[in-house]
């Protein structure tokens, strides 16, 4: 087995090797996942406790189920209801946690960056959900596990990425895995909603749909992150929707047996059609809701393994 | 009482001269240099054996925040006044953005007399420009002048409508006053964190672009023109920048520009994964900028080098990066630092200190930054060479914010004199 961390911060930490440990012991977990009886002892006797300092409901659910599925005991916490209005910071609360004993610690947070300082005053294992505009590395990896199994393969294929990557956690994990695993990887997007300096990522960059998705093998939308706008990147979502939506007119550009991709939630008729998304020949959406939740028990399961040796060798109890 | 310091390297900044010597200190004076390491016949009560290591004009450092009034746990004139002995610093001309902002005499008074009390070296403070540094009102400029102000800024707080600030410099151009600015268009830079490209953007920090520095910049010499105010830029970072700021010299405006040490040290890149320790406003630039602002500080286009010292606390460091507060304490690791420049063969040390000691002296009008018969007797003994690797709780400063933790350094202050009286060193 390769994969040697304490943490899950980022996908910017792993080796092509370890992606392909995690994916394909995730495989294993979807088989799990369609049987009847969908339990597994893995993290027996482990705590898991969710942290989230950011409204979540899919990925804090998929986090939640994967623990439960792995026979952790789970606990959910609402952070941004609770200790951040008191004052508290982040370091204090993260103190505050780590005395409860927790072994895995998922967490989502606001910045860029705190879920790495959070990670550094602990004792347990920390999971990002989701840091400000950085890294979401368990969405990249599901999504790799996706098109893994769609496209029989991770390794030269074309991938365009389209819409707002500048706000996109999503985007940023995913380009550096898809870079990582060496795929063609393009953007797509009005110039306001790319990051400057996205041209030096080794990608390719366009601002047509058109031309962005001619012949590409993966078509990933991102969700318009209405919440993250200060003011105006865009003139209208009508505007945004004719020349920068997925609909079937612009997919026509991509290859015939090119997959449709969407973190979720979707805005239906602003960064995609409806008609589109709900395609079972070219929608995989609902299978990256799956994959996903089989990825987190993957990453989970790893963490957890190397928790238990990093333990053993201190000689404290497991 | 007469002090000789014999057998050593005498660097003047103002004849451009690295050369051996030796250098009499009569009263709180400089009564004689010499180009003997030993000169014979000369009398004096004590003798300092420099040991071939460096004498330089005392740095006169422009922006050193003491956080006095209003957050003492950072930094004291008591604690700033020792770090700044210790790194070579014999005069603090501080910055006004206190809790509160310095923006009456009555403060400014309190400020002088705590300094003052407090502070081994000499304190010359600078005044706000506008009342509460909100940009709406002018401060009483003539009644601060006289009460000692040498310089007036907002700091960091751009004055953005233009209206108040073509008055206020108008009405300082009056009584000859000297403002300093901090060029930034703030609607471009609001939020941001870093400075814009690849790497910011990979990190996921807002950014913002350093066209932001040119825009300020072009906006304050149009009003300088206007006005004819003495102007000085605190910072300028950036390459783009550098073009407008050489125009405006040689059209004779009365302008100036200063750079810290972290914008001539540091880059982008070493704020790495988050360290907020490495989080400075304006924010790090490109190796690109950072090697064109090394330039023209050895052209002279950038006139002032500055620590632009600022003392946070460990509570607003340790937190997510966008949160921490900016600002890093550089009085004790502005020498070494700078030293970085000398052994890279960017900087002579002549040129250094005519950045670090003689401009800021001769822009303010004072008599320091010289190596001059009858120059007050503000000197830094130090050994460029020396190395070490520096531990930030041994620093002074009650804050312990510096970038420098943990880094190799090389060059070491071996004693400070402020008006002839050694407030540093071994005696």
């Amino acid at each position: 087995m390769t994969f040697r961390h304490r943490h899950l911060l980022g996908i910017e930490q792993l080796h092509p090797e370890e992606i392909r440990t995690l994916l394909d012991l995730a495989d294993q977990y979807v088989d799990l996942n369609r049987r009847e009886m969908k339990h597994s002892e893995a993290l027996a006797g482990l705590t898991q406790i969710n942290m989230f300092f950011e409204a979540s409901t899919r990925t804090q659910a998929s986090f939640e189920l994967a623990g439960k599925r792995l026979g952790a005991d789970v606990m959910n916490m609402a952070m941004q209801a609770s200790s951040l209005k008191k004052g508290e910071t982040l370091i204090d609360t993260a103190l505050t946690l780590n005395a409860m004993h927790p072994d895995l610690l998922v967490v989502r947070h606001p910045h860029s960056g705190a879920v790495s300082l959070l990670s550094e005053k602990v004792n347990c294992a920390v999971l990002n959900a989701g840091d400000g505009r950085h890294e979401h590395p368990t969405q990249a990896l599901l999504d790799a596990l996706t098109i893994r199994r769609r496209k029989g393969r991770l390794h030269r294929l074309s991938i365009a990425i389209c819409g707002d990557v500048a706000h996109s956690r999503v985007a940023r994990s995913n380009i550096i895995l898809l870079g990582k695993m060496e795929n063609r990887v393009r953007l797509v997007g009005p110039p306001t909603l790319i990051p400057s300096g996205a041209a030096d990522w080794g990608v390719e960059v366009f601002d047509d749909m058109a031309e962005g998705l001619k012949d590409v093998d993966v078509v990933m939308m991102l969700r318009l992150q209405k919440e993250r706008m200060d003011g105006a990147f865009i003139p209208s979502e009508r505007e945004y929707f004719h020349r920068f939506g997925l609909d079937a007119e612009k997919l026509a550009h991509a290859k015939d047996d090119a997959i449709v991709m969407h973190p979720g939630p979707m805005n239906r008729g602003v960064e995609i059609d409806g008609t589109i998304a709900d395609d079972i020949n070219r929608s995989v959406i609902q299978e990256q809701v799956e994959m996903g939740v089989a990825v987190r028990m993957a990453a989970m399961d790893l963490l957890a393994r190397n928790l238990k040796a990093a333990r053993a060798e201190q000689g404290v109890m497991v | 009482m007469r002090t000789l310091i014999r057998d050593i390297r005498l660097i003047d900044p103002e004849a451009g001269r690295d050369a051996p010597g030796a250098l009499l200190i009569e009263g709180d004076r400089i009564a004689a240099t010499f180009d003997r390491p030993a000169p014979e016949g000369v009398e004096a009560e004590r003798v300092i054996e420099g040991g071939g290591k460096c004498l330089a004009p005392g740095i006169v450092d422009i922006g050193v925040k003491v956080s006095e009034p209003g957050e003492r746990h950072k930094e004291s004139f008591g604690s700033a006044g020792q770090a700044a002995a210790a790194g070579g610093v014999t005069t603090m001309v501080t910055r006004p953005d206190t809790l509160p902002a310095i923006d009456t005499p009555e403060v400014l008074e309190f400020v002088t007399r705590r300094a003052n009390d407090a502070s081994p070296v000499r304190v010359l403070p600078m005044a706000a420009l506008t009342k509460g540094r909100q940009g709406r009102e002018m401060v009483e400029i003539g009644f601060l002048k006289d009460a000692g102000a040498v310089a007036f800024t907002d700091c960091d707080a751009v004055v953005t409508d233009t209206k108040v600030l073509s008055r206020c410099l108008t009405y300082a151009r009056s009584l000859d006053a000297l403002v300093i600015c901090h060029p930034q268009e703030p609607g471009l830079s609001a939020g941001a964190a870093a400075s814009s490209g690849k790497f910011a953007a990979l990190r996921g920090l807002p950014s913002v672009s350093p066209m932001a520095e040119r825009m300020g910049l072009d906006r304050d010499i149009a009003l300088v023109e206007m006005t004819g105010v003495r102007y000085h830029a605190d910072q300028i970072t950036t390459a783009r920048a550098l073009p407008a700021l050489d125009r405006a010299k040689a059209n004779g405006f009365d302008v100036s520009a200063g750079v810290s040490i972290h914008h001539l040290t540091l880059n982008e890149l070493d704020l790495g994964d988050y360290r907020t320790f490495f989080k400075v406003k304006p924010p790090l630039r490109s190796e690109t900028d950072r090697m064109a602002v090394v330039e023209a500080v050895a052209s002279g286009l950038i006139d002032i080098i500055s620590s632009m010292h600022t003392p946070q606390d460990e509570e607003s460091k340790r937190l997510p990066y966008e949160e921490a507060a900016s600002g890093a304490v550089a009085l004790e690791t502005l020498l070494p630092a700078a030293m970085r420049l000398y052994h890279a063969g960017h900087l002579s040390l002549p040129q250094l200190f005519r950045a670090l000691s003689l401009n800021p002296s001769k822009r303010l009008g004072l008599e320091t930054g010289r190596l001059a018969a009858g120059a007050p007797a503000d000197l830094v003994l130090f050994d460029p060479d020396a190395p070490f690797v520096l531990d930030r709780f041994t620093l002074k400063s009650k804050s312990k914010n510096t970038p420098f933790d943990g880094q190799r350094m090389e060059g070491r202050v071996r004693a400070t004199f402020v008006g002839g009286k050694q407030v540093f060193g071994e005696t």
